[in-house]
């Protein structure tokens, strides 16, 4: 019963659905506050209904419920626990039912927060929610439905692929839908304006939020993604310029983008239209994502099976919506009124070379990602475009976005000196040319290297200039003033530092040593600073899996300093091996070792790293959402606001009258 | 039950759409959500004045563009007085349109008739008495698992894989059990026929092998001797075959049921005309040992599937053909079945619907 309230729960919230997408609408178009008013409880009950039927799937997969076919096909009894509750989501039915979720989710959250804002706009924007949430829910009962019953259920299921058998699948999934579904808030929005045809400063003030909750939770959600695809692939590599890493990748940049031609228009009112047309591109490509990866495009761990009718559905929903946008933004863009004209030395001047070089180092991604399957489609050629492309047309745009990054933030609105700029960065500048000479003397290794990890350093300490100079600026004690300063320019501080770390963590790759070794019980192999020594190669059982670990001892001059296991599992049911590589993080670095096959003779193939301060690039990431999260905290900025604002209610508009 | 949970659901759904209708909303100057908005605006500008983010002569004219934009936009608040005619048809569509979309959809995927079946309940109910056969092999499965040498585990579920027609599993626990626990007349005539029946009833050398060793360990097993007996057939020694039966049957117990299938075989050697009508066949075939009727109802499924895929057949013997699969858990066979059957009776709108039916009660569907 559990199961079937569930199903019906979820073919409720898709009837909701469609009305959420349009009395709301209506009342718009008639101003009619009640049926405005209606979009937020039905938007809240359709959440209702969704987590319901999110929580029956789960019931079903914890309880091992055979009778569901997707729980059949993706599902052991033996499997464990947390594997079942993540396993929901680790197949394509359960996934586009939690990516349906999140978007309820979002959607009343919408409903809940920000009662700052105008009825017209809410009610426009969760209208527009409810279009893509109608949308997807028929998608998912049409196409894709997680709650298909077998009449006999078999009493064994056939196990969830071993990939995805990790606790990376606990959380990476989840991060990442909040943030391509979180860009549909900002879709939304922008759609909503265009309707109601008036957009300003205040539009920007109430969507800057839902786009720093997007970018941050797409920051950590691209993040352990490439953080799981390091540890589980056996290669030791962490991007792969893989088509469905470039669909998270390409909202990654263009939410980028919105987010800082928002604050343009926070606080200038200008770029309005270039901001509604980013707001649409994000969740296009949002969009385009869920369409590369679930569609069956691509074949890939992502792409769980491959059905043409799906690949169609999300088509036409992606035609429909990016689509209807576009012409709405065709119709309506030419009424917004433009923003005032501004220096190109200024704050909003940098913050336009900014939108300027992450939108072509997004093109330039979109060619890279979809040139080869349009190629494919048309001419049956297949050809892959790898990192040589995105080496050559990626890299050198976001250098020069990395050296003007902390320039940008040293101007100051309406007009700035580069002049002045300079000078607050010479200590930064100083620190760059240290950390190249020094590095250049203890490390040597490529130019390349040398060159991007001192870029970094520039990075990492200019980020934080703007901060020192107006700590140091007037009286006071230094730190009070420091700590005194807006939550927002710590923000942008930390997150432009989290760019930088995690460029130190690129470009230590050049340090980096690899070996590939065929090992007995006893042998050593040198990686680097490191000895390591596989002292026992014994065979295992897990519960749903044998596997043949090599316990190996990580030495230092000598000395044992950590011992790893990796290790070569067999998972019986689905008949797959699977690599779990063995990991020592020492101090900013890590030795990785991966078994890449156990040979009849008892020995091990062995590939072998030594990835010299290569947990930055990660820690740069958790860094630059650390940065988000405070961004989101500062009143000014985020939801908190509101209350504030509410408080201190009539004197300031008063004052302002005068 | 489940109709009471769907309704207190529709109604939930009903409520949240009428009860923003219903509710009186005064919308005050003062609660218009813009002057809040506005007010955070003005206190922004001057924080940045403060922190040397905007210049201050620049102050005044930023605070004038602000207030521009509020007047902007309260000149277009929503009308505090609602038209009733519009509530009306929104509050008619809810009550109408959402138990109507939402059942008529339902009863399109919805299943309500099937219960949960979470594992661990199935697994409980063979304890309390209802045979489960499935839900044992689960269990003694598992315990294979945590335990693959006990011998006697395979033991017990080889004959049971073996009746279930999964002859490779079957093979499989045989040849672990003759590993653990040795030889023995009943294992390796078991081990036989498992062979066999992966090789869609022929005597292979390797079943042949088994035959022989099962012989030797037992000879008044007849399963063994029979199938000896269709190896010599096979070979093309109708002779030897004849004599091996003739004397499996003389030998016999007295009664023993497996008898008369026997005489039929020699007969039908002999080119008598001696398989009788359906019923006889079922009934000896009933008596045979377990193993070796699974053996001879599978050549029964095989002949009638030959027989209706080449001369076609009624509705009747269609149907009965796609249960025997379903039965035999061969669903791949039992759905090729349907779609013969399809082909076979496409003029005939209501045996298909008859099909569609049968596809739905055995769970056959896509």
């Amino acid at each position: 019963m559990i199961v079937e309230a569930g199903h019906y729960a979820l073919v409720l919230a898709f009837v909701l659905a469609l009305f959420q997408a349009t009395v709301p609408l209506i009342g718009v178009g008639l101003r009619d506050a009640r049926l405005m008013q209606s979009a937020r409880s039905v938007a809240l009950t359709q959440f209702a209904f969704v987590a319901i039927a999110y929580a029956a799937l789960t019931y079903a997969h914890v309880t091992s419920d055979f009778s569901l076919v997707n729980v059949y096909e993706n599902s052991h009894s033996a499997k464990p626990l947390v594997y079942k509750i993540s396993g929901v989501w680790g197949n394509h039915e359960g996934s586009m039912l939690l990516w349906v979720l999140v978007l309820s989710i979002c959607g009343a959250s919408v409903a809940l927060f920000s009662r700052i804002m105008p009825e017209t706009l809410r009610a426009g924007a969760l209208g527009v929610q409810g279009w893509i949430g109608a949308a997807f829910l028929l998608f998912v009962l049409a196409t894709s439905n997680p709650f298909a019953r077998f009449a006999q259920a078999p009493l064994e299921g056939r196990d969830l692929n071993p990939i995805l058998q990790d606790p990376g699948l606990a959380i990476h999934p989840p991060l990442l839908y909040l943030g391509y579904v979180g860009f549909s808030v900002t879709f939304s929005f922008a759609a909503a304006a265009l309707i109601s045809g008036r957009i300003d400063a205040g539009w920007a003030r109430i969507v800057r939020p839902w786009v720093l909750a997007a970018w941050t939770f797409l920051t950590l959600g691209i993040a352990m993604g490439s953080y799981w695809a390091y540890y589980t692939l056996g290669w030791g590599g962490f991007w792969f310029w893989d088509p469905v890493e470039n669909a998270s990748l390409m909202p990654w940049l263009a939410g980028t983008a919105l987010l800082h031609c928002m604050s343009v228009m926070q606080k200038r009112d200008a770029l309005k239209i270039w901001t509604i047309f980013l707001a649409i591109l994000a969740f296009s490509l949002s969009l385009l994502g869920t369409f590369l990866v679930r569609s069956g495009v691509l074949t890939s761990v992502h792409a769980f099976a491959n059905d043409p009718a799906r690949g169609v559905f999300i088509l036409v929903i992606l035609v429909l919506f990016i689509g209807g946008a576009l012409v709405l933004f065709a119709l309506r863009a030419n009424t917004l009124q433009a923003g005032g004209v501004f220096a190109p030395v200024s704050r909003e001047g940098a913050l336009v070379l900014n939108n300027l070089l992450l939108t072509c180092a997004c093109a330039t991604v979109f060619i890279g990602t979809l040139y080869p399957l349009v190629l494919e489609a048309v001419t049956g050629e297949k050809i892959s475009v790898g990192a040589p492309y995105f080496n050559l047309t990626f890299v050198p745009l976001c250098l020069p976005l990395a050296i003007a990054m902390p320039f940008g933030q040293q101007l100051a609105w309406k007009r700035g000196s580069l002049l002045g700029a300079a000078q607050r960065l010479t200590l930064a500048i100083g620190c760059e040319f240290l950390a190249v000479v020094a590095l250049a003397l203890v490390k040597g290794g490529p130019v390349l290297s040398v060159m991007a990890a001192g870029l970094a350093i520039f990075l990492i300490t200019g980020s934080f200039a703007d901060i020192g100079a107006r700590a140091l600026r007037g009286g006071g004690h230094v730190f009070a003033r420091a700590f005194g300063l807006p939550r927002s320019a710590w923000a942008t501080a930390i997150a432009h530092a989290g760019i930088g770390v995690t460029l130190f963590g690129l470009a230590s790759t050049g340090w980096g040593v690899e070996e590939v070794a065929r090992m007995q019980p006893g042998q050593t192999v040198a990686v680097g600073p490191y000895e390591v020594t596989v002292a026992s190669i014994t065979p295992g059982k897990g519960p749903n899996y044998d596997e043949t670990v090599a316990h190996t001892l990580v030495r230092s001059g000598g000395v044992a300093i950590t011992e790893i296991n990796p290790s070569q599992r067999f998972y019986p049911v689905r008949e797959m091996h699977r690599a779990e590589a063995g990991i020592a993080t020492l101090g900013l670095g890590q030795i990785y070792m991966s078994v890449a096959e156990v040979n009849r003779d008892g020995s091990i193939d062995a590939r072998l790293y030594w990835k010299p301060f290569v947990i930055l690039i990660w820690i740069g990431a958790l860094v630059m959402a650390a940065g988000g999260l405070l961004s989101l905290s500062d009143r000014r900025i985020g939801f908190a606001f509101v209350a504030r604002a509410r408080r201190s209610a009539a004197p300031a508009f008063q004052q302002a009258a005068e | 039950m489940i109709w009471v949970v769907f309704a207190v659901m529709t109604g939930l759904a009903v409520f949240s759409v009428l009860w923003p209708l219903s509710r009186s909303r005064r919308i005050s100057p003062a609660n218009l959500p813009n002057i809040s908005l506005y007010e955070a605006q003005v206190a922004e500008i001057d924080r940045d004045a403060a922190s040397g983010l905007i210049p201050a002569p620049d102050v005044p004219a930023a605070k004038a563009e602000a207030a521009r934009r509020l007047l902007a936009v309260s000149a277009a608040q929503p009308r505090s007085a609602p038209s009733q005619r519009n509530l009306r048809i929104a509050a008619l569509a809810a009550i109408i349109l959402i138990p109507v979309l939402a059942l008529g959809l339902y009863s399109r995927v919805g299943r309500p008739d099937l219960p949960d079946e979470p594992l661990s309940d199935r697994l409980q109910a063979t304890d309390s008495g209802k045979t489960d056969i499935a839900a044992a092999i689960v269990r003694i499965e598992a315990h294979l698992r945590e335990h693959p040498e006990d011998g006697r585990g395979w033991d017990v579920i080889a004959p049971v894989y073996l009746r279930l027609g999964r002859a490779d599993d079957a093979r499989r626990a045989f040849t672990e059990a003759i590993r653990l626990l040795g030889d023995s007349a009943a294992r390796e005539a078991g081990l036989g026929e498992a062979i066999l029946a992966n090789a869609q009833g022929v005597v292979t050398a390797e079943a042949r092998q088994a035959f022989e060793k099962a012989k030797a360990a037992d000879p008044a097993l007849p399963q063994p001797r029979y199938y000896l007996g269709v190896a010599a057939l096979q070979d093309g020694k109708p002779d030897e075959a004849r004599a091996i039966w003739t004397k499996l049957a003389d030998e016999a117990p007295a009664g023993a049921s497996w008898v008369p299938v026997i005489r039929q075989r020699i007969a039908a050697l002999d080119g008598t005309p001696a398989a009788g009508p359906d019923g006889a066949a079922g009934k000896s075939i009933a008596a045979l040992p377990p193993a070796q009727r699974a053996a001879a109802i599978r050549s029964m499924v095989e002949g009638l599937s030959a027989r209706l895929q080449q001369s076609g057949g009624s509705l009747d013997e269609w149907q009965r053909l796609v249960r025997a699969y379903s039965v035999l858990n061969e669903p791949e066979k039992a759905r090729a079945a349907l779609i013969h059957a399809r082909k076979n009776l496409s003029g005939d709108a209501g045996a298909n619907a008859e099909l569609d039916r049968l596809a739905h009660q055995l769970g056959l569907e896509g």
